[in-house]
C-alpha cells in the first residue's frame, strides 16, 4: 500500500469526525503556539538588548579607578601609555569626567542636561558626528580651553539651531560653543543622548575641583577580543595600583554576552515548560487513537481478512496519528504567529519600546517536526494494538 | 490432481480453563478445483473453526492444512495475510463492507493490498461490479444500499483478486428469502463459470444449493458426499431449492 493512500485514508478519518479531531489536536496546537511565542519573545528581547548595547558601543571597555582608597593613582598619561603598549587590542582612549553644576543658557536653567568632560577622541569612540562647527581638539585639552560641544537637542531647543559661537554657562563659568553634534536618534528629547554638553576633560576636571580623572573609555580593535583585552588592561592596572579593588574594567560585549546567555536560559526553561503541554497533547492523541482502534476493531478484522499485513495496519494508524498531530502543529504555528504579532503590539504599547516578537524559522520547522514526531511516538502504541488484533476476534467484534 | 484444499488428520484444540475443547477432531478431507461444497453443521459443530482454517485466519493445532499444495500451518502472519489476499475471497453474513468507503473503493481494497496500481484497480473493480449487477451503485456508501445490494458488493470484492476459493459464511443469513435466493443463484453462476465455492451454513435448504455436502458434528465429519445422496439428510430438499 502506498504512502499517499495511507495519507488520504488518514485525512478522510480525521475529517469524518471533525470535532473529535480538533479536540485531540488542541493540546498540540496550544503547545506549539506557546513554544513559538516564548521563543519569539526570547528573540525579541535578545534583539532589543543587543540593539541597545550596540548603540552604546559593544567594542568599548569602561575603566573606573576608585580614587577614595588609593594610595596610588593612575594618571591620564599612564592610561594613554597602556593603550599604546597594546596596539593589538586597543584603538582609542578617552578620559570621561562626569560633572554636576548648573547649566544655564541666558536665564534658562537646563536641569536634565548632562555635562561630561571628554578627550578629543571621544566622539570617534562613540561614533558621534559633528553637524556644524568642529569637535574637540588636542589643543583644547592641553590648554584647558573654555569651549564646548553641545548635543542637537540643546542647540535646537535653546539656540534655534545656530548655537556655534554662542555662550553657555556651566557652574558659573562661560563656555563658547564650537560645535553641534548630529542627532543620535530619531527622538531628540529632554534627557536623551542629545541633551548633553561636552567639555575638554582637563577643563572639566579643574571645574569639578578634583584633580583626579577616574573614568576612561577604551575602544578595542575587535569585540571578539573583549576578554583578552580586558585581562591585559586589568594586568596593567594591577601593576600600577597593586590591589584588585582599586579599579574596575567593564566590557560591554561581556555584559551583552552574559545577558544574552541569561535570556537564553530563561527562554529554554520556559520552552521546556511549554513542551510539557506538547507531551500532554501527545497523550491525548494516544488516548483518542486507542478509542479509535477499539471502535474500528471490525474494520481492522475485515482489512486483515482481505489481506492487510500487520505493518499496513500499523502504518495506517501511525500515519493517522502523525497527520492529526502535524495538522495540530500547523494550526499551532499559525496561531503562534498570530499571538507573536499581538505580543509585539502589546509589548510595544506597554513598555513604550519597539520590540518585535519574532518566532525564528528554525523554531517553526522544529515545532512542526516535533508535532509530527509526537504523533508517531504516541500513535505507535495504539497502532501496534490494532496491528496485533486477531482477525477472527476482530471480525466477530460488535 | 492435487486437491485445492486438503485437511490431513487436522485437529484444532482450544484450552478453555480446565476443559479442553476439540473444535476440529482429526478431520481429513479434500476439495478439488471447481467444486461447490457446502460445509454444514449446527452451532458448535466445528464448521466455523473449519472455515477459519480454510480461510487462513487460523492455523490447526495438529495435522496439516494444504492450500494449493502449500502447508498453511507453517506460515507466519505475513504469509497468511498474503495468501488470504491472493487465494481467498470472503463473503460474510454481515457483508462487512467498510462503512466509510463507497462500493467501488470497497471492491478495490484487496487489490490495493495486492499492490495493484490505482488505474488497474479501478478497471478490475468496475468489471467485477458489472458481473454482480452493481455498476449503477459505484459511488454509493454501503449504508445507502439494501442488504442484497451490499451482499452483491461484497461478492464483487471477494471476486476482485481472482481467488482460488470463494468462502461464503452464511451469505444469506441476514437476507430475506427472495434476496437470499438471488445471492445463492449468483454463487451458482460463479461456480458454473469455474470458481471453487465453499459455502458454510447451518441451513439444510441452503446447503442443497451446492453439489457436495460435508456435514460436521462435534468436530468430526459425519457425512461427505453428493447433495443428491439420500444419506445427506437433506430429505428431498434437492439441488435447485
Amino acid at each position: 500500500m502506498k504512502l499517499m493512500e495511507s495519507l488520504s485514508l488518514a485525512l478522510q478519518n480525521i475529517r469524518s469526525s471533525k470535532m473529535r479531531s480538533f479536540l485531540t489536536m488542541l493540546g498540540i496546537i496550544i503547545g506549539i503556539a506557546a513554544v513559538m511565542v516564548i521563543v519569539g519573545l526570547g528573540n525579541g528581547m535578545e534583539g532589543y538588548i543587543t540593539d541597545m548595547f550596540q548603540s552604546m558601543g559593544t567594542n568599548s571597555l569602561t575603566v573606573r579607578i576608585n580614587s577614595f582608597n588609593a594610595s596610588r593613582s593612575v594618571s591620564v598619561d599612564q592610561m594613554y601609555q597602556i593603550v599604546e603598549k597594546h596596539p593589538e587590542y586597543f584603538d582609542l582612549i578617552s578620559p570621561t569626567v562626569s560633572m554636576g553644576g548648573t547649566v544655564k543658557v541666558g536665564s534658562d536653567t537646563l536641569d536634565s542636561t548632562t555635562v561630561t568632560g571628554v578627550g578629543e577622541t571621544y566622539f570617534a569612540i562613540k561614533d558621534y558626528a559633528v553637524q556644524t562647527g568642529r569637535g574637540l581638539r588636542y589643543m583644547d585639552v592641553a590648554n584647558r580651553n573654555h569651549i564646548c560641544v553641545v548635543g542637537s537637542y540643546v542647540a535646537d531647543e535653546y539656540y534655534g539651531g545656530s548655537a556655534v559661537g554662542q555662550t553657555i554657562r556651566i557652574g558659573g563659568a562661560a563656555y563658547t560653543i564650537v560645535g553641534v553634534l548630529e542627532a543620535s536618534s530619531d527622538s531628540s528629547e529632554e534627557g536623551s543622548a542629545d541633551d548633553a554638553v561636552y567639555l575638554p576633560y582637563s577643563t572639566a576636571a579643574r571645574l569639578s575641583g578634583s584633580g583626579n580623572i577616574n573614568s576612561f573609555t577604551v575602544t578595542m580593535l575587535s569585540e571578539d577580543q573583549a576578554t583578552a583585552a580586558k585581562t591585559a588592561l586589568e594586568n596593567e592596572l594591577y601593576a600600577i595600583l597593586g590591589r584588585e579593588d582599586a579599579y574596575r574594567v567593564t566590557s560591554m560585549s561581556e555584559i551583552l554576552d552574559t545577558m544574552t546567555q541569561t535570556i537564553g536560559v530563561v527562554i529554554t526553561v520556559l520552552a521546556v515548560i511549554a513542551c510539557i503541554s506538547l507531551v500532554v497533547g501527545g497523550i491525548g492523541i494516544m488516548n483518542i487513537m486507542l478509542v479509535s482502534v477499539s471502535e474500528r476493531t471490525r474494520e481492522i478484522g475485515i482489512r486483515k481478512a482481505l489481506g492487510a499485513k500487520e505493518r499496513y495496519i500499523l502504518s495506517q494508524f501511525i500515519i493517522e496519528a502523525a497527520v492529526t498531530s502535524a495538522t495540530g502543529g500547523v494550526l499551532g504555528i499559525g496561531i503562534g504567529y498570530g499571538l507573536s504579532a499581538a505580543a509585539t503590539v502589546l509589548v510595544t504599547s506597554l513598555m513604550d519600546e519597539a520590540m518585535t516578537v519574532t518566532p525564528s524559522v528554525p523554531s517553526v520547522i522544529v515545532a512542526f517536526g516535533v508535532s509530527a514526531i509526537i504523533g508517531i511516538v504516541f500513535g505507535y502504541l495504539p497502532a501496534r494494538k490494532a496491528a496485533k488484533l486477531n482477525p477472527i476476534d476482530a471480525l466477530r467484534y460488535e | 490432481m492435487t486437491p485445492l484444499i486438503e485437511f490431513c488428520s487436522l485437529s484444532k484444540i482450544y484450552q478453555m480453563g480446565e476443559t479442553v475443547v476439540k473444535a476440529a477432531d482429526n478431520i481429513s478431507l479434500k476439495i478439488y478445483e471447481g467444486e461447490f461444497v457446502a460445509l454444514v453443521g449446527k452451532s458448535g459443530s466445528g464448521k466455523s473453526t473449519c472455515m477459519n482454517i480454510i480461510g487462513c485466519l487460523d492455523v490447526p493445532t495438529m495435522g496439516r492444512y494444504l492450500l494449493g499444495g502449500r502447508d498453511v500451518g507453517q506460515m507466519n502472519k505475513n504469509e497468511l495475510a498474503e495468501i488470504r489476499n491472493e487465494k481467498l475471497g470472503f463473503i460474510f453474513q454481515q457483508y462487512n463492507l467498510l462503512p466509510k468507503l463507497n462500493v467501488l473503493s470497497n471492491v478495490e481494497v484487496p487489490l490495493m493490498y495486492a499492490g495493484i496500481p490505482k488505474k488497474k484497480r479501478r478497471e478490475i473493480a468496475m468489471e467485477v461490479l458489472d458481473k454482480v449487477g452493481m455498476s449503477d451503485k459505484l459511488r454509493n456508501l454501503p449504508s445507502q444500499l439494501s442488504g442484497g445490494q451490499q451482499q452483491r458488493a461484497s461478492i464483487a470484492r471477494a471476486l476482485s483478486n481472482r481467488p482460488s476459493v470463494i468462502l461464503a459464511d452464511e451469505p444469506t443469513g441476514a437476507l430475506d428469502s427472495k434476496t437470499g435466493r438471488e445471492v445463492l443463484a449468483l454463487l451458482r453462476k460463479l461456480h458454473a463459470e469455474g470458481n471453487t465455492v465453499v459455502l458454510i451454513t447451518h441451513d439444510n435448504s441452503i446447503a442443497a444449493t451446492a453439489e457436495r455436502m460435508i456435514r460436521l458434528e462435534d468436530g468430526q465429519v459425519i457425512f461427505d458426499g453428493a447433495v443428491s445422496d439420500p444419506a445427506s439428510g437433506l430429505k428431498g430438499e434437492g439441488a435447485g431449492a
